[in-house]
């Protein structure tokens, strides 16, 4: 027996409580988001604590809980491929962005990259970047919630991806980044618990013995599933995907972002070591959750529900708990949807308003209460766009197209942060070209990929043999930067390198001179 | 010392330990991935009954991470931090 696909009462009294109560965070926040600071950076007064809790619901997806947890439950151990993948994007996050991120920038990474650069072309550079990470992870992101709302509650899909659309725009228009930061700790802490309670209640069949969960795994569907197996055949395209992951991290605005909300660069460090001791356990977790539902549910079962294995965890909940424990598993999948949307969303917004608006069209000084104004009409569009967009992009898979986010975050976003923070020589033609050049070159070759040219028009060959394009695409970006900064130097940006190398451990709040 | 070697010290010491953790962290995972992409008989040997040597090399990455994490932290807190309050202090 089993209900996926009907309406469940547990799950929408759980979904209706959730919303409820994010919107009363956000009722709340609305009346204290009256600045700009307040509305992109939560007034900067996140504790470490709470942002390592907001990074990690930012980061956590439904990709990750339905997508890994599935990967694990039919393939075995592929599925850690992914979940090792999207940790260790955090160690490079700390050590080499966090602080001197907070220590540079005021509400967007662009922030940075434009300090001692020419601010119109690096800003514009940077805007054309962000929104298409965003829009790649957007449409990831809805297809995930119009495809669970369908199989959970018997939507429509349509509707379902108006009502994700619809009610993250209330948060982010009124309550702004409090109430987005809000609504992923609520998100986090119950993803978290909810998790451990399915992985919990999966493994007192066991003895609590994790080894006997996998042995038994083993005896049923032979031991191909403690080894790697077809999921990466090819070693480059493991080595594109590992490279994309890993890079891709220190690139997602939407994450980036969340480093302006804390006070100082000692918070944005304890941030991240709570986020990723976070993301750390939830993807052992889903590993558990994987294994447990491939012995306790089985594959047969798992695939004729979705072939994907999207609804892995919930088929698992539904065989531990019955009825009122899948619904709690819905309403959890379902908020971790709305809450990354959420985050992604204001991401764009401040792509849109802080560097296009403010930065180039205003030229640095716009009206009072303008980039708040402007910020707002951006959250409407970009909400639009994405309900558009997920309508548009149904059937594809959710994963996959996560991949492809980190993908041109790590070539569009990663190489100018970096070497802006590092190298003296580093230009704003630099900036520009590796920027816009990392841009177009992944997307180019997502388009010349397998997936594109023979998954989905049907042609007989690709031009270019990697799914995911990271392990070109990064490279020639960093390249891209460093030859055109060596051969049209840049004198001022040099000059400017000194006051950088200062602030990047002393930070802003303590020198007057200067405002970025 | 003045203060601008001073700064240029406490600068390159911060790089000096990011870059050679991050060195750490790239060796362990992209170890770990050409492993699987080269070496997969390795990977599927079995510790014991239940776990592969794979599982619990991946098991260990992530492991690594937290433990790189965890020294990065110590040492910005107790030697990067107080140098950097000592150059705030002369201002």
């Amino acid at each position: 027996m089993n209900s996926v696909g009907e309406s469940n009462i547990v799950a929408i009294a759980g979904f209706f409580i959730f919303i409820g109560v994010s919107l009363g965070i956000t009722f709340v926040a609305a009346r204290r988001t009256r600045t700009t600071e307040q509305f992109y950076a939560a007034g900067r007064s996140v504790t470490g604590l709470q942002n390592g809790l907001a990074l990690a619901g930012d980061y956590m997806s439904a990709a990750s809980f339905l997508g890994i947890a599935g990967l694990v439950a039919l393939s075995g151990f592929d599925g850690l491929i992914y979940s090792i993948g999207f940790l260790v994007g955090w160690p490079v996050v700390m050590f080499l962005i966090a602080e001197p991120l907070r220590n540079l920038g005021k509400y967007t990474f662009s922030d940075v990259v434009a300090f001692r650069l020419r601010q119109t072309p690096v800003r514009v550079a940077a805007a054309v970047g962000s929104l298409a990470v965003v829009a790649f992870y957007l449409i990831a992101q809805m297809v995930g919630a119009g495809n669970l709302i369908r199989l959970l509650f018997g939507m429509n899909y349509e509707v379902a991806v108006m009502i994700v659309g619809a009610v993250m725009l209330a948060y982010v228009l009124f309550g702004g980044m409090i109430a987005t930061t809000w609504v992923q700790i609520v998100k986090a802490v119950l993803l978290l618990l909810g998790a451990f309670l399915l992985a919990a209640v999966a493994l007192s069949k066991f003895g609590f013995n994790p080894l006997a969960l996998f042995r038994a795994a083993a005896e049923r569907y032979g031991p191909t599933v403690l080894a790697p197996g077809r999921l990466v055949s090819d070693p480059l395209d493991a080595l594109s995907l590992g490279l994309a992951l890993m890079l891709g991290t220190a690139g997602l605005p939407h994450i980036l972002m969340r480093f302006y909300t804390v006070p100082d660069a000692k918070t944005a460090r304890s941030s991240v070591t709570y986020a990723t001791a976070f993301i750390g356990f939830f993807y052992l977790l889903t590993f558990i959750l994987g294994f447990g539902a491939m012995v306790l549910v089985g594959q047969d079962k798992i695939r004729s529900i979705d072939a994907g294995g999207n609804m892995a965890a919930p088929l698992l909940a539904e065989a531990l708990g019955g009825q009122a424990f899948l619904g709690f598993i819905c309403a959890v999948a379902f908020a971790t949807i709305l809450a990354v949307v959420a985050g992604l969303t204001l991401a764009g917004a401040a792509a849109l308003s802080h560097d296009i608006w403010v930065n180039v069209v205003r030229g640095g000084s716009p009206y009072e209460g303008e980039e708040l104004r402007v910020a707002r009409m951006s959250t409407v569009v970009l909400a639009v766009a994405a309900i558009i967009l997920g309508i548009a992009f149904k059937g594809q898979n959710v994963a996959y197209m996560v991949g492809l986010a980190f993908a041109i975050a790590a070539s569009a976003n990663f190489p100018a942060l970096v070497l802006s923070i590092f190298w003296r020589r580093f230009t704003t033609r630099a900036a520009q070209v590796s920027m816009l050049g990392g841009t177009a070159a992944s997307l180019g070759l997502i388009y010349l990929s397998p997936t594109i040219q023979i998954d989905i028009l049907k042609n007989s060959a690709a031009m270019f043999p990697l799914r995911n394009p990271g392990l070109v695409s990064i490279p020639l970006s960093f390249a891209l930067a460093i030859v055109v900064a060596l051969l049209w130097p840049e004198p001022a940006a040099q000059a400017g390198f000194a006051d950088v190398q200062q602030r990047v451990h002393v930070g802003v709040d303590h020198v007057t001179d200067r405002v970025p | 010392m003045n203060e601008l070697d001073e700064m240029r010290k406490v600068d390159a010491a911060r790089w000096r330990v990011a870059i050679a953790l991050t060195a750490a962290m790239m060796v362990l995972y992209f170890g770990f991935i050409l492993l699987i992409a080269y070496d997969k008989p390795l990977l599927a040997t079995l510790v014991t009954p239940g776990l592969s040597v794979g599982m619990l090399s991946g098991a260990l990455v992530i492991v690594a991470a937290w433990a790189l994490i965890w020294i990065y932290v110590r040492w910005a807190n107790l030697h990067y931090d107080a140098a950097v309050d000592a150059i705030r202090r002369r201002r």
